[in-house]
């Protein structure tokens, strides 16, 4: 797929891995915790607040910046944008990564967890009126699909494996997944689009109990612009710190490129929600003084910030600040999901929540083993592209 | 000079007992929060003779709030209510007319010169200097502005002059206004409702009489202890709400069983007055969805006059909760060791991220950046 791309190589039990190891083992046994005693023992949730921190966090937020995959293959699948091809690759390696833990992140939060066998085999018994399940099943196809479409990068370097029957997998494999990536690529745009709008719709149907300034019937319309945009940010956050950690070159054009393509789809999210506002006469809530208000202000800011830090051709080319702007993009994004799914949602009078320590560290440990399943796939197999520059040491 | 409404002279004595005359102190007193010590302190007031000197002013009004005050169910509680204050001035009230009435404001003025309540009823027209109301060929701006000007106290009673009420409907022909805008800079007690609770007039004006003060009031003007919360708070039908029990048409059997009035147009989850827990005139039921009526907003500038009757207003949260807390086990809290553990991972993550994106502007040419550990 990718012909330039080659594993950047180097130890492998680096300190930072080390360090992310750590980390790991503290949130495996928070969740061996969880698992035996259950989430009352563990977590801060209640029968008001049922959805918490690794919804909102590991599921719903992990997965919109895990959009990467998606919205680079809109733009070079989609729009047919052929030079942007390098970043498919690491975009679909954080994307499968991302889906994976979201994965694990739901069944987390399942409390009985050691029935979750019976979902795939019981499949008359089925809800399909059920966004939840619509989400939980589109995650889990989108994740198989994301490993496929993946597979070619482990199949090109198994295909010199020593290992006679690993070598010949991979070489039979090839071929096979070169003609089938049409189908899979299709499906891995039209799974992103079904359950990213559907995470709107779950928020949509808690009706009343979700504030006015979030509640509108363009929720999965927002959800999906704005995990188009949190995609691009990762890509491109993504992007530059491999550069720096692996020592490559900054891939500064496409990178400026994909940014330009961001600064629309920011205006476009602000400029609906505002509409929608307006057209539902809710915009004086905007002004309204309380704490919600000044949380969905913040979110305006901090969408239209970026459409500012990217405005010219040479903050563009400025990788320091293209990073910036990414994050503040990230965060917008999240904020936006946090907000939808945990502050403006109110069960009731009397109810609260704010994540358990216990919470923290499980999302702490999850985010911890995406980073380094990153750092040892990229290492290893063929996913960057572009050259090292550690030894001309090139500047930006 | 003065109509002698007042039946009695010392409270216990004639037609009204004793006890009907604490009875109302407590009420009042009660009304504005303040508590049965109150009521005695008031009554120790009036039977010393220290009752408040009223001025009451009349403007563009239908006197439906003088009604109010004056003609509740029970006889003899107008002649309580005028036990307890002096009434000075008030146009309907009066046997007195043209100079005379005139001359009875002034001497009452003058003898009380920052001591006596100023009550306004009605509002103000501005237009074309505000000749669309005029007494003893003065203006009511210019009545206004003498009278509230050396007044103690200014208290705006009903809709119109706290905010225009009625004749400031579209297209508000005569400008009017409410007192406030009249008396810029002077502090306005509005009690709005058409008409308001007799009640609340009554409070505070006793509890400046007695104590000095004035009640707290809402960003409006409005008492808080009267207007601090919405009709639909302490609705007497709020049960048949939660329930999605609903009055469709006006006679229909959902109706006649006491359903919730809200499909009907009613505004009490958007209007802030207690009328859902005073009543008019001492009456059980006696306001408008006791007997059948959807609330109709009197008290909001927003929405009285403004709002057609049978429109819906928007509910932030119309259906209540699935699940309530349990009375007694915990209903989810914040640990400050995770509030501090976010704090900190937040705080990382923008303080790293900025630090890191710094240098990658810098250019990552020193070594520093170079020998950078692969953190992603």
């Amino acid at each position: 797929m990718t012909p330039h791309a080659t594993p950047v190589g180097g130890r492998l039990w680096t300190p930072s891995v080390q360090l992310l190891s750590g980390i790991l083992g503290i949130s495996l046994i928070v969740m061996l915790w969880r698992f035996v005693f259950g989430l009352g023992a563990t977590t801060a949730l209640n029968d008001g607040y049922p959805l918490g921190l690794w919804i909102a966090f590991d599921v719903v937020t992990g997965t919109a910046l895990a959009c990467g995959g998606y919205g680079v293959a809109i733009l070079v699948y989609v729009l047919n944008k052929g030079r942007y091809h390098p970043m498919v690759r690491p975009a679909l390696l954080t994307s499968a990564l991302g889906y994976t833990l979201a994965a694990i992140g739901v069944n987390l939060d399942l409390g009985r967890w050691y029935l979750v066998w019976k979902v795939p085999l019981y499949f008359w018994h089925w809800n399909f009126n059920s966004a939840l399940l619509e989400v939980a099943l589109c995650i889990m196809a989108y994740m198989v699909v994301l490993w496929i479409e993946l597979s070619p990068a482990f199949f090109e370097k198994f295909q010199d494996s020593p290992i006679g029957s690993l070598r010949r997998v991979s070489r039979a494999a090839l071929p096979i997944l070169e003609k089938a990536s049409l189908w899979i690529i299709a499906l891995g745009l039209l799974l992103p689009t079904m359950h990213q709008s559907s995470l709107g719709t779950l928020m949509l149907l808690a009706g009343a109990r979700l504030h006015p300034l979030w509640n509108t019937p363009i929720l999965p319309l927002l959800f999906l612009i704005s995990c188009v945009s949190m995609g691009y940010a990762m890509v491109v956050f993504e992007s530059a710190f491999s550069s720096i950690a692996f020592k490559r070159t900054p891939e500064i054009k496409m990178l400026a490129g994909l940014a330009g393509a961001m600064v629309p789809i920011l205006y476009v999210f602000a400029a609906l929600r505002f509409a929608d506002l307006a057209w539902r006469g809710r915009l004086g809530l905007l002004f309204a003084g309380d704490g919600r208000s000044v949380l969905a202000a913040l979110e305006f800011v901090l969408f239209l910030a970026p459409t500012v830090m990217l405005a010219t051709r040479a903050r563009r080319h400025d990788l320091g600040n293209l990073v910036r702007a990414a994050m503040v993009m990230m965060f917008a994004g999240a904020l936006y999901r946090f907000d939808t799914y945990l502050v403006a949602f109110t069960p009731g009078a009397h109810w609260s929540y704010f994540p358990s320590v216990q919470e923290i560290l499980v999302t702490l440990g999850l985010v911890s083993v995406e980073l380094i399943a990153y750092i040892l796939i990229v290492k290893t197999f063929p996913i960057l592209a572009g050259h090292p520059a550690a030894a001309e040491r090139q500047a930006v | 000079m003065l109509a002698s409404f007042s039946a009695l002279d010392t409270p216990g004595a004639g037609a009204v007992s004793r006890r009907d005359f604490v009875r109302l102190c407590t009420m009042a007193a009660a009304a504005v929060g303040l508590g049965p010590l109150a009521a005695e302190r008031f009554l120790e007031a009036a039977e010393r003779g220290l009752k408040p000197s009223v001025i009451w002013l009349q403007f563009q009004e239908c006197t439906g709030c003088t009604e109010s005050l004056l003609r509740p169910t029970h006889p003899g509680v107008a002649d309580l209510i005028l036990d307890l204050i002096s009434l000075d001035y008030h146009e309907t009230l009066f046997a007195a007319a043209g100079h005379q009435a005139e001359a009875a404001r002034k001497q009452a003025m003058q003898a009380h010169a920052g001591k006596y309540v100023c009550i306004v009823e009605g509002a103000i027209p501005t237009k074309e200097n505000g000749i669309y109301c005029m007494i003893g060929g003065r203006t009511a701006i210019d009545i206004l502005q003498d009278v509230a000007g050396k007044a103690g106290a200014v208290i705006a009673i009903g809709s119109c002059a706290s905010w225009g009420g009625i004749p400031s409907a579209d297209p508000n022909p005569t400008g009017a206004v409410g007192a406030h805008e009249i008396l810029k800079g002077q502090t306005v007690v509005n009690i709005p409702g058409c008409p308001a609770n007799p009640y609340n007039l009554l409070g505070t004006v006793l509890q400046y009489a007695t104590y000095g003060t004035l009640p707290a009031l809402d960003a409006q003007g409005r008492p808080k202890f009267a207007y601090g919360s919405t009709i639909h708070e302490h609705c007497p039908r709020r049960a048949h709400f939660d329930a999605g029990r609903f009055a469709e048409k006006f006679g229909d059997e959902g109706h006649r069983l006491g359903y919730c009035l809200y499909k009907l147009g009613c505004k009490g989850p958007v209007t802030h007055a207690n009328c859902s827990v005073q009543h008019f005139g001492e009456v059980v039921d006696a306001w408008p969805i006791g007997i059948g009526h959807p609330c109709f907003g009197c008290t909001e500038q927003a929405v009285a006059f403004r709002v057609p009757l049978h429109t819906t207003v928007d509910i932030e949260r119309p259906t209540p909760p699935d699940t309530y807390p349990p009375i007694h086990a915990t209903q989810g809290g914040v640990s400050p060791i995770a509030t501090g553990v976010a704090g900190a991972i937040v705080g990382a993550l923008v303080g790293g991220g900025y630090v890191a994106s710094k240098k990658l502007s810098a250019g990552p040419a020193d070594d520093e950046v170079a020998q950078k550990k692969p953190e992603v």
